[in-house]
């Protein structure tokens, strides 16, 4: 029951919220963050419940809904997607926290229904992740638009009318053209799979090499659009630099993990042949992505849109470890969807402090903004220290595992999206120099915002996430042990490859 | 030459159908006869007691109804289980959009000139403008024209098919030139409907004499028993075929028979356009999926490739037209037309899958467009509907709740899941993929997404702008039109949260009988 709990849970809870009169705003605050610190209650049973060691799937539950199709609704989680769940329970209760005051001070709108659109899409997000029917899983990939796009359109503050407007069209639309590429290949997977949603099933069903790969392409088109991939990432430096920065952590912080996950999920197990094809061109999508969007990062004076810039470059390493085909590198990707989310969440979130604080997110705007608010300063260079992977910090874990386990089996990919390390700093240190360093821009002491230090509401919304990025970074074990056997059996069983026999048996295994 | 003997008519099965026709002709007494003040109060009991009444009586029969009982009258009328479904869904979203015409709340007199007859413009128009309610003969037209659709949709010979499709298009005709206000492009609009919808008609009788010529008969047994068996002339056939196809295409609003269609919708009364939206479309593809169903079953290799190219034809069209529409009733008029062309996708599906997938999509659609008419009949200002685009621009802020509702159905013709729009795309989409079309599917999907984009702009529209000047506020609906839509968006949800009841029906009822 854990699983379609924390699914409904927050869906009926956006459904309350909504109801409420516009002047019911406290209530409706208090409400959500009830309903969302009860949804992280219910990811901590459910953490507990799984054994890492057990059944692929655990937390099972099926349930009847459209017995003409085959499709019913199922949950479950494997390790992937049950790390993933517990990234969304953490998040959500924080980017509440930090949104408390701004439907009401930075956005002028609806208040309850800021906080109705944030639970049903807590609600949608869980239910992609915790999805065991293809169906099911589809329907909320699509219906976690809906939330997004008016949280992007209505509520993204200090952005002209206009850019909100462009930014939510073209996520939308974006998604929604993926959306539906993803359509056609399931009912395709439909047709040629015995008319059944359910995925255990159709992961054990063969298909013909040609419908394979087109299903793939189909699955695959929209998940590059969600992660997204390069050339697909157009839309996400305008909807995070146009989004509100608590919406902009989940949108980059969990939602974009869906195309990841979905990959994941659905393309290695169902389509195997298929994902070892276009494995080669998913891999240099990645490295593209690294370096481009990096290089891109580097020359933004939005912070907004350099933090998304910042996400694509990371994608790229997901996107790497996933479709290097070694339970290091993939193990590492899965771990890397975690740390991205904790790092990004938390880049996100302090980015709009500042920004909230300023009333501007150009970076031209500060400059020696650290003389001001120097906690706030701090936890915004830690932030950055651990979007560039520093040592010592969770990202560095997961970073390191997609680069050894991409180097056994391909050493030119490994070394050219190193590269990306030593961009991710320059950009993160630019970024950083010019904010909060140097010289104090004197328009800043004019900025009352300026003069009020992180606040205790702030304090707990980032101490949470520090703590995680340290622990994780020093001890990242008890999440591996969740990941490691759900990605051995995607790779092994699912897949079909094994990894290389380790270099120092010199006779190079398979040749 | 053989006796003359009297056919056997089943009433049971005819039921539905004399019961309309019997309540559309003491629609035509009152009228004739009640006092002017009593008309509008009886008049709307009496269609709707006589929907009631017929879909009773259509429930009734499709407990009985087998495939040795579902022929009478001499052949002429297969009251079948498909007919039964289609008759019931046609009862429904006519007394939906019944009530709609019905409505009078909106504005004085309600959304039809008292006499269409007086010149626009003149003093006497202007008088009756201000003062006269509307002509109350439109209930025993809807009626009428109602009736003619279950006729039609059950009609087991192309000559009953005929005849049922002018019963239920005239009506329609002389319903699009009522309207209360801008009456000059109504009655442009019921021009173009008739001269148009005469050269349909002029088509369909043509292929009907060819097909004689082929098959030495009419009804549908006939002609498929000819075309089985390799005797008559082909030529005449596929001919034959083509112009009966036109008619029916025509009907429903399939490019290039299309072009009528934005024209109409927009001239005609809003509540006649959502009459035309939900309940022609339903007796078009009845029509069409008897004609190639049952009819010409035979030679579905031989038509299909045509029939793809007019869907792809017509979803391409449709949707790329609808992105450059500036008035929200001929948006949906390019909606309705790409629309048809995933029904055609249904229809290819050549299966019992693609007939209970074109049904359930009739259903849905059906429920959804009409909700999305009463939407615009309360969108209004001074003059009247405010239909330009531009005029909706902050709707979320000045009415909330209506801006919800029109936005839960922009997103069900957009396709989004947990609404009608998703599930009944899935299931053409997937009646056509297991009836070997996924090209179909591609063209389909890639469609879908040119038309969100429209969709998406009046959704921009009315929440993301801010209020203007000339935003105009929504008006109360009345009780008429709040049942329509409540029963329209309930619907759209329900059978996008759960379509398994719905899809039950329409799968048991997927099996014609000639």
């Amino acid at each position: 029951m854990y699983l379609s709990i924390m699914t409904a849970a927050p869906l009926l809870g956006a459904i309350v919220v909504g109801c409420l009169p516009r002047s019911a705003g406290r209530l409706a605050k208090l409400i959500a963050l009830v309903v969302s610190v009860g949804v992280l209650g219910v990811a901590i049973a459910a953490w507990l419940k799984f054994q890492p060691g057990g059944a692929r799937m655990q937390l099972t539950e099926s349930y009847t809904w459209v017995p003409a199709w085959g499709a019913r609704i199922g949950f479950g989680a494997d390790g992937i997607a049950l790390v993933l769940l517990g990234l969304i329970a953490l998040l959500v209760p924080l980017v509440i926290i930090a949104s408390w005051n701004h439907a009401e001070t930075d956005s002028r709108r609806s208040v309850p229904a800021f906080f109705a659109l944030l639970l049903f899409l807590e609600g949608a997000m869980i239910g992609v992740f915790a999805a065991t029917d293809v169906l099911l899983f589809y329907v909320f990939f699509e219906i976690m638009l809906v939330p997004m796009y008016f949280l992007i359109g209505s509520y993204g503050a200090d952005v002209p009318q206009k850019q909100r407007q462009y930014a939510a069209v073209k996520f939308f639309l974006y998604s929604l053209v993926g959306g539906l590429f993803m359509l056609a290949a399931i009912v395709g997977l439909w047709v040629y799979g015995g008319h059944t949603f359910d995925w255990q099933t159709l992961a054990n069903e063969e298909f013909s090499r040609t419908a394979g790969r087109w299903m793939f392409l189909g699955f695959f088109i929209a998940f590059a659009i969600k992660a997204p991939f390069f050339p697909f990432h157009t839309w996400l430096p305008d909807a995070g630099g146009a989004a509100p920065a608590g919406v902009a952590a989940l949108l980059v912080g969990v939602m974009d993990k869906v195309g990841t996950f979905g990959i994941l999920r659905y393309c290695l197990p169902l389509f195997p042949e298929a994902s070892r094809y276009f494995a080669p061109l998913a891999i240099t999508l990645s490295v593209v992505g690294i370096l481009y969007a990096s290089l891109l990062a580097v020359g933004q004076n939005d912070l907004k849109r350099l933090v998304a810039y910042t996400s694509i470059a990371h994608f790229g390493f997901i996107g790497i470890g996933v479709f290097a085909f070694t339970t290091q590198a993939a193990t590492g990707a899965v771990l890397y969807m975690l740390n991205h989310g904790l790092a990004t969440g938390l880049l996100f979130l302090v980015v709009g402090m500042l920004v909230s604080r300023r009333g501007s997110a150009a970076i031209s705007d500060f400059g020696g903004a650290g003389k001001l608010v120097p906690v706030l300063g701090g936890v915004f260079f830690l932030a950055g220290m651990a979007s560039l992977a520093l040592p010592g910090l969770a990202p560095f874990v997961s970073e390191f595992l997609v680069l050894i386990g991409t180097f056994t089996v391909n050493k030119t990919v490994a070394v050219i999206a190193t590269l990306g390390i030593i961009l991710a700093a320059a950009y993160v240190l630019w970024m950083i120099q010019r904010t909060m360093q140097g010289k104090l821009n004197p328009s800043l002491t004019e900025v009352s915002g300026l003069r009020k230090d992180l606040t205790g509401r702030e304090y707990l919304v980032v101490a949470p996430l520090i703590a995680l990025l340290l622990v994780l970074g020093f001890y990242p074990k008890p999440v591996l042990d969740v990941i490691n056997p759900a990605v051995s059996v995607t790779l092994q069983t699912d897949l079909g490859v094994h990894d290389p026999a380790p270099a120092n048996n010199q006779t190079e295994a398979g040749k | 030459m053989k006796d003359i003997s009297l056919p056997h008519l089943n009433y049971a099965a005819l039921a539905p159908m004399l019961i309309l026709f019997g309540v559309a002709c003491v629609g035509v007494l009152v009228d004739a006869f009640a006092p002017r003040k009593a008309r509008y109060p009886i008049q709307l009991v009496v269609a709707l007691v006589g929907l009631i009444a017929a879909f009773v009586a259509v429930v009734l029969r499709a407990g009985k109804v087998t495939a040795e009982n579902a022929i009478t009258a001499a052949g002429a009328v297969s009251v079948d289980k498909p007919a039964l479904f289609l008759q019931g869904t046609l009862i429904v979203l006519g007394a939906v959009a019944l009530l709609l015409i019905g409505e009078r709340a909106l504005e004085r007199g309600g959304p039809f000139v008292a006499q269409a007859a007086i010149t626009v413009g003149s003093d006497a128009d202007q008088r009756q403008a201000a003062r006269e309610s509307g002509a109350t003969e439109v209930f025993p037209l809807t009626i009428f024209s109602l009736s003619g659709m279950l006729l039609f949709v059950a009609a087991n010979d192309l000559l009953t098919m005929f005849v049922a499709l002018e019963v239920f298009s005239l009506p329609l005709y002389l319903l699009c030139a009522l309207a209360r206000r801008r009456r000059l492009i109504s009655q442009e609009a019921a021009l173009k409907y008739f001269l148009l919808g005469a050269y349909a008609s002029a088509f369909f009788l043509f292929g009907l004499a060819l097909l004689y010529g082929f098959a030495g008969g009419i009804t549908f047994a006939k002609i498929n028993e000819s075309a089985q068996n390799g005797t008559g002339n082909i030529t005449l056939l596929y001919a034959g075929l083509a112009l009966v196809s036109i008619g029916l295409l025509f009907k429903a609003a399939a490019v290039p028979f299309h072009v009528w269609t934005p024209d109409v919708y927009q001239g005609a009364p809003t509540p006649v356009t959502s009459l035309m939206a939900a309940c022609t479309k339903v007796a078009a593809f009845g029509g069409l999926l008897r004609v190639l169903y049952a009819g010409f079953d035979r030679v579905h290799w031989d038509y299909s490739p045509i029939i793809a190219a007019i869907a792809v034809l017509t979803m391409l069209v449709g949707s790329i037209l609808a992105v450059t529409q500036t008035d929200i009733k001929r948006l949906l008029a390019y909606s309705s037309i790409a629309n048809a062309g995933y029904l055609l996708v249904g229809v290819l599906g050549n299966s019992a899958l693609g007939l209970s997938s074109v049904m359930f999509y009739l259903v849905a659609y059906g429920f959804t467009v009409i909700a999305a008419f009463a939407v615009i009949t309360l969108v209004r200002d001074a003059d009247g509907e405010a239909t330009h685009l531009s005029r909706w621009a902050g709707l979320g802020r000045r009415s909330p709740f209506y801006a919800t509702v029109f936005t839960v159905i922009l997103l069900s013709f957009a396709g989004i899941p947990l609404t009608s729009g998703f599930t009944s795309k899935f299931a053409v989409f997937s009646a056509a993929g297991g009836g070997d079309q996924s090209w179909l599917v591609i063209v389909g999907v890639v469609s879908s997404m040119i038309l969100a984009f429209p969709y998406l702009r009046v959704v921009v529209m009315m929440w993301l702008s801010e209020p203007g000047e000339q935003t105009p506020s929504v008006s109360l609906p009345g009780m008429l039109t709040s049942a329509a839509l409540v029963i329209g968006v309930v619907i759209t949800i329900f059978v996008g949260v759960a379509p398994q009841p719905l899809l039950h029906l329409t799968s048991e009822a997927a099996n014609f009988i000639r």
